[in-house]
């Protein structure tokens, strides 16, 4: 059994007089969760509470601590650390400066500006954006935003990498050059926590499904089993195409 | 109706010989008031700034205080500068009253508001499209100011400019302050208002022409640039 990454208590969350999530208990332990589920179902809301963006009515989130691995330093017991976080928002914000600067931008602010620059360029070649770099960030298409943002969140060496719906509004080639960067952004280490409408995307890339309807989780299923069978009602009726 | 067009040819003759007279005043017109807006933006947009994402007691005050100061009364504000630096007054010993620096000092009093208010509304707005974002990077509310400040920075260029006309027009807290001492504090608008009590209409017509005419380049200059940064910048 893999260790839990968080753990979410009986998570409630009341806005404009709704419940938007309806207690919500989830321990994520795969490396590459998939969250899928109808609109306004509490997907990106769920993020937001998981980042800590969102503060729950009720109920707790729990990160498990990861090992510190410093390079270089080799301590006689591994020191515990909170895991960073980052996310991609369904509507990334770009600052008004180059994609180059909106890269660095993070790592500026998180004290890792003597490497800022350089790693930026490396992310941007990373993403295929190298070409872009001078471009004010906020003229380029959706899914070339998609990508800066995806850049500037994965240039943090985040732990965790929340991604709400990163492949929505993009043409198939452009959801398939997504999709590839996230793998590898997984195969660097870093566990994966993704909502998505695509799913074909959801199919190749989740190892654990997380079903969400109406506030609460209908279920939690390994990939393979999901796509097969769910567990739950709403599940098959979402895979038929009945609940949309 | 005729002496009006003659007047006029006269103004239009003065304003084209660069008449020394007419320069100095205009000189000393864009000397003060350019320094005023220069202090009030770096005052204002940080005052804006603060206030934008900040998040204390009495905020909501504070804004309401703000924007009823925008449309303080120029003599009021000319008033509380001369008695701060009037000889009896606390600030008398620096005996800069009738002085182009008494005149900054009450239009940057008039003018920062104005920038405050303004900028506070538009970085607040930022903020609003910001702030989950920035918040997601890890950025706090105190060190999302100076990246806010920079990302509106063009809009802020034009509440500058709209700060420094509103300085170059203004009459009331510059005659009080400054005494409109020929050759020293005298500046476009209290010329016009003195040559036109004096009935010397071609200098007060040609004075009125030159601030027409730098406050629509300023507005012009405000336009442009917001085209090009939108256009550039999204
Ligand atoms: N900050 C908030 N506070 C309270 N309620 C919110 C907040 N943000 C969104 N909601 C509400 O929560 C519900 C779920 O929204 P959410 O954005 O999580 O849906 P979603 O599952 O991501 O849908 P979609 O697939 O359309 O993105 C909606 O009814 C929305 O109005
Ligand atoms: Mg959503």
């Amino acid at each position: 059994m893999q260790q839990a990454i968080v753990t979410l208590d009986a998570i409630r969350l009341d806005g404009h007089g709704h419940r938007v999530l309806d207690g919500v208990s989830l321990r994520l332990r795969a490396r590459r969760t998939l969250i899928l589920g109808p609109n306004g179902a509490g997907k990106s809301v769920l993020l937001r509470v998981m980042h800590g963006l969102l503060a729950p009515s009720a109920g707790e989130v729990r990160w498990e601590p990861v090992a510190d691995s410093m390079p270089g330093r080799a301590a006689p017991v591994a020191a515990l650390r909170a895991p960073r976080l980052a996310m991609v928002f369904q509507r990334p914000v770009m600052l008004r400066r180059s994609v180059l600067d909106n890269v660095a931008y993070g790592m500026m602010v998180n004290g890792m500006a003597p490497a800022a620059q350089a790693t930026a360029r490396d992310m941007l070649g990373r993403v295929g954006l190298a070409h872009l770099e001078q471009r004010p960030a906020r003229v380029l298409s959706g899914g070339e935003q998609q990508r800066v943002a995806l850049a500037r969140a994965w240039a943090l060496n985040p732990d965790v990498l929340l991604l709400d719906e990163p492949t929505a509004s993009l043409d198939p080639h452009g959801i398939r050059a997504i999709e590839a960067i996230i793998s590898e952004i997984a195969a660097s280490g870093t566990a994966i926590v993704m909502v998505t409408h695509h799913r074909g995307v959801a199919k190749r890339l989740a190892e654990d499904i997380v079903f969400m309807h109406q506030g609460r989780v209908a279920e939690q299923t390994r990939a393979a089993q999901f796509f097969i069978q769910p567990q739950s009602q709403a599940g098959q009726d979402y895979l038929k195409g009945d609940l949309e | 109706m005729s002496w009006i067009l003659a007047s006029l040819a006269d103004a239009l003759s003065l304003a084209l010989s660069l008449d020394p007279k007419l320069v100095s005043i205009v000189v000393l017109t864009l000397k003060v008031c350019v320094t005023a807006a220069c202090i009030s933006v770096l005052l204002g947009a940080t005052i804006g700034a603060c206030v934008a994402v900040g998040k204390f007691p009495g905020r909501s005050t504070l804004i309401v205080l703000l924007n009823a100061a925008m449309g303080m009364p120029p003599v009021v504000a000319g008033l509380v500068v001369y008695l701060l630096l009037s000889r009896a007054g606390p600030l008398g010993a620096f005996g800069i009253l009738f002085t182009p620096g008494a005149m900054v000092i009450a239009q940057v009093l008039l003018i920062t508001p104005i920038v405050a208010a303004l900028s506070r509304q538009i970085i607040e707005d930022a903020w609003r499209e910001y702030e989950e974002q920035l918040t997601s990077l890890g950025v706090s509310r105190m060190r999302a100011a100076p990246t806010l400040l920079w990302d509106t920075r063009f809009s802020l260029v034009t509440v500058g400019l709209a700060g420094l006309g509103r300085a170059m027009s203004e009459v009331g807290a510059v005659m009080i302050v400054g005494g409109n001492i020929d050759g020293v504090t005298r500046v476009i608008t209290t010329a016009i208002a003195l040559e036109t009590s004096k009935g010397d209409l071609p200098l007060a017509l040609a004075l009125g022409v030159v601030l027409l005419s730098v406050v629509l380049l300023l507005n012009c200059g405000a336009h442009l640039l917001r085209e090009w940064s939108v256009r550039r910048y999204g």
